[in-house]
């Protein structure tokens, strides 16, 4: 029994009179005690949605909410925001992407990690600033009785952010969900923050659920990894597995637009043609057709099933998957 | 002679106090003396992370802001001290293209008014025919369709933006174009069309680049020279392909250890330097070498006093460090900073061919028996809960025939039968790769 299974989560925005925006479109996908998985995309591709949704965090208003997330034996998408409210930031807290926008700017450190302690875990007084303190020390913040007295913007980005994971950590949660957490950082800073992530999943044995768009970040850091393209996920795979043998022509190009640093010079990129908005409805057959090279004319036959062309528990949503090893981008 | 050259460049931003008196209470120091040169025809590109005045300097060149000392030498003219009035005219052969590409285009001109504002200015064309003409050649070049110039920006994708701006960019023919972050705003696939597009029309039309960005990878991609900056200052410049083989600089050591590479086999097998700390403020920089608060091999003498100059190493390959030569040589022991090592964790879902592969070497019959033990001790099948991979075994696994754990029963009986056979099974192409991927990587870091 996984920790967390998303069955069919969909997410669809009103219009407001013009068409429905359906944002993420049937995403399945589930994570284990314990377990690493990246939902990887380009934006626009319903990854940020799906985080948003399984938090809670979606306005009530306008946004209609299908199928089913089952978080430690109960559905987070019918329960009630009391409920709701008891869960996050105690067995589920989210780490976001820009930090400087998630904390408070008019209230001290302190007073913003202290309060998630009181409302979580019953302190008080001195001991939720000392646990406090401990929980700055604990992400790597040097000096952190000052700290705490200090305002977000008296620190650096990657301080800022070492913050929020230490608020989202306060609780020892069961599941992190981390969006985007590095993309607003620098490389040398990102290095930081995606060590101290995998140090806290190693000893606390914390789920985490890795939102990026960031290739490289996902091959050093998940087991698992889901690809999403307009609103589904088009491949699941072991990320060995799909580092090795992308089988989705998505991931395939993926793979083959990133620049690599140890990649020999001179070699020109492969890119995908067309951009994201070059899209049919998933309803009449495959979303990514249009920019697709394999394209052929079952693609355009109905939604494509998830299926395992290569091998088990290598998942592509794909009638015309690569096969041939020999078209593994170099 | 070079095409661009510059001279001890230095902008320095005056921070100022009071409201009756602006006084000024100090500078900014974004950049502070950098001397580099671009050839002809190719392309340099510079990188640093944000804050490091990479930026400033490319503005400096285009007297978007205004050079403090040094000189900006454009085929044999000083930039840097041209009356306002003739460096208005000069920008023609100076042209930049912007990070970010909405920003950048006003929402209220169309294409044609966009392209064609700066030929009028600079007298290309005798009249707006003859600007359309030109202005319908260089989108074909940049692949934009010819309908667009009644278009808005609005109406573009970010890659079309972008490839508007490369577009305005070359209408002037310049001589040199300065591209800030041209595709850090953009998708990983949109990226990829723009940087192939930059070197077509590098290829095509001999354009000289100056590239500023943050990405490593890109930069080293689509550059010829590369120039590292850290607060202010150029620590290493290099050839592309000597830089990535062997960064002299501590700082690029690390800024390199640091990218991510999207590949499991690279990413598990190669250890990291963390730098601690953050960037130091560039109005109050650090005394002697402006990296010695962070660097991993700081030592007790001159790099807390001396500001190391740039100095060639041989092969244009010119870093600024007292004991660069002693680094590279493995004199020095590194003083500070945090080295992850290669390995992450111990079993895990490691391709089976590899455990096949790694068990034809020589020691054969060690490997495959670890398999087989870590087979029995039922460390197999799910990646194991993250506690426990830190102990010896894990340690282990950063040996190249380590990824013993075997991702299911099947490949742990695949080096249960090689105990007796001590011979490889099948050898197909793609298991040599991994093989040597194997073998090589940990040893020689």
């Amino acid at each position: 029994m996984p920790l967390l299974n998303v069955d069919e989560l969909t997410v669809t925005f009103g219009g407001r009179g013009r068409k429905d925006v359906k944002a993420v479109n049937g995403v399945s996908f589930s994570v284990d005690e314990g377990q690493v998985v990246g939902l990887v995309g380009e934006s626009g591709c319903g990854k940020s949605v799906t985080s948003l949704a399984l938090m809670g965090l979606l306005p009530r208003k306008g946004v209609t909410l299908g199928g089913r997330a089952d978080f430690d034996g109960s559905d987070l998408l019918s329960m009630s925001p009391r409920k709701m409210r008891d869960l996050r930031g105690s067995k589920l807290a989210m780490i976001f992407q820009d930090p400087l926008s998630s904390l408070n700017p008019v209230v001290p450190i302190g007073v913003q990690v202290t309060e998630i302690l009181q409302r979580h875990r019953g302190m008080k007084g001195e001991a939720a600033r000392k646990e406090a303190a401990h929980l700055l020390d604990r992400v790597g913040i040097p000096d952190p009785d000052r700290r705490l007295t200090e305002y977000p913007h008296q620190l650096s980005g990657g301080m800022r952010q070492r913050a929020l994971i230490a608020m989202a950590v306060a609780c020892a949660p069961r599941l992190l969900i981390a969006d985007e957490p590095t993309t607003a950082l620098d490389v040398t800073i990102q290095a930081q923050i995606l060590e101290l992530l995998k140090e806290l999943v190693d000893q606390e044995g914390t789920a985490l659920l890795m939102i990026t768009h960031d290739l490289g970040v996902v091959a050093g850091l998940c087991d698992q990894v889901n690809v999403l393209y307009a609103g589904k996920v088009v491949e699941s795979s072991g990320r060995r597995e799909l580092f090795a043998h992308p089988t989705h022509p998505y991931t395939h190009g993926l793979l083959g637009s990133i620049p690599r640093l140890d990649a020999p010079r001179g070699e020109p990129l492969n890119p995908i043609r067309g951009s994201i908005n070059d899209q049919i409805a998933w309803a009449e057959g495959c979303a990514f057709a249009p920019r697709c090279d394999r394209y052929e004319m079952g693609c355009l036959t109905g939604t494509p099933e998830l299926t395992e062309p290569r091998e088990a528990g290598h998942e592509a949503r794909c009638v015309n998957p690569v096969l041939a090893t020999t078209e593994v981008p170099a | 002679m070079s095409l661009l050259e510059l001279d001890g460049v230095k902008v320095h931003f005056p921070v100022k106090k009071g409201i009756l008196f602006d006084r000024t209470v100090g500078h900014v120091y974004a950049v502070d003396g950098i001397s580099l040169s671009v050839e002809a025809g190719q392309t340099y590109g510079l990188v640093g992370e944000s804050g490091c005045g990479k930026t400033t300097l490319g503005r400096a060149v285009l007297r978007l802001v205004d050079v403090t000392d040094g000189k900006v030498v454009l085929d044999g003219t000083d930039v840097a001290k041209l009356p306002e009035k003739e460096m208005r005219g000069f920008r023609r052969r100076l042209q930049m293209v912007f990070q970010d590409p909405l920003g950048s285009l006003n929402p209220r001109q169309n294409i044609e008014s966009i392209l064609s504002e700066g030929m009028a200015a600079h007298g290309i064309g005798a009249n707006q025919k003859e600007r359309r003409e030109k202005i319908k050649e260089i989108l074909a070049k940049v692949g934009l369709p010819g309908n667009s110039l009644s278009r808005y920006p609005h109406e573009f994708s970010g890659g079309q933006r972008q490839r508007i701006g490369i577009a305005r960019a070359l209408v002037l023919e310049p001589d040199v174009i300065i591209c800030d972050e041209p595709v850090s705003a953009l998708d990983v696939s949109i990226q990829a069309q723009v940087i192939n597009l930059l070197e077509e029309l590098q290829e095509s039309m001999g354009l000289t680049y100056l590239v500023i960005a943050h990405d490593l990878a890109v930069v080293r991609h689509i550059s010829d020279v590369i120039g590292v900056m850290y607060l202010g200052s150029l620590v290493e410049e290099a050839p592309s392909d000597a830089l990535y083989e062997e960064p002299k600089h501590p700082y690029t050591k690390a800024l390199m250890s640091a990218v991510p590479v999207p590949d499991p086999e690279v990413e598990d097998r190669r250890e990291r330097i963390l730098l601690l700390g953050d960037l130091p403020s560039p109005a109050n920089p650090p005394a002697g070498c402006r990296f010695h608060t962070r660097c991993p091999w700081k030592q007790d003498t001159l790099c807390a006093t001396e500001r190391p100059e740039l100095t060639d190493l041989g092969g244009g390959h010119k870093v600024a460090c007292h004991f660069a030569a002693e680094i590279a040589a493995g004199e020095i022991a590194r003083t500070s900073g945090e080295v992850v090592p290669a390995v992450r964790e111990g079993v895990e879902d490691v391709d089976p061919e590899v455990v096949a592969t790694s068990g034809s070497v020589a020691e054969a019959h060690d490997d495959a028996a670890e398999a087989a033990d870590a087979a029995e001790a039922g460390e197999i099948a799910v990646p194991s809960p993250r506690g426990e991979s830190t102990d010896a075994e894990a340690h282990d696994a950063a040996d190249p025939e380590a990824p013993a754990g075997a991702a299911d029963g099947d490949a742990a009986e695949a080096s249960d039968g090689k105990l007796d056979k001590d011979e490889p099974v099948r050898l197909d192409k793609e298991d040599e790769a991994s093989e040597g991927k194997a073998s090589e990587a940990p040893a020689g870091k």
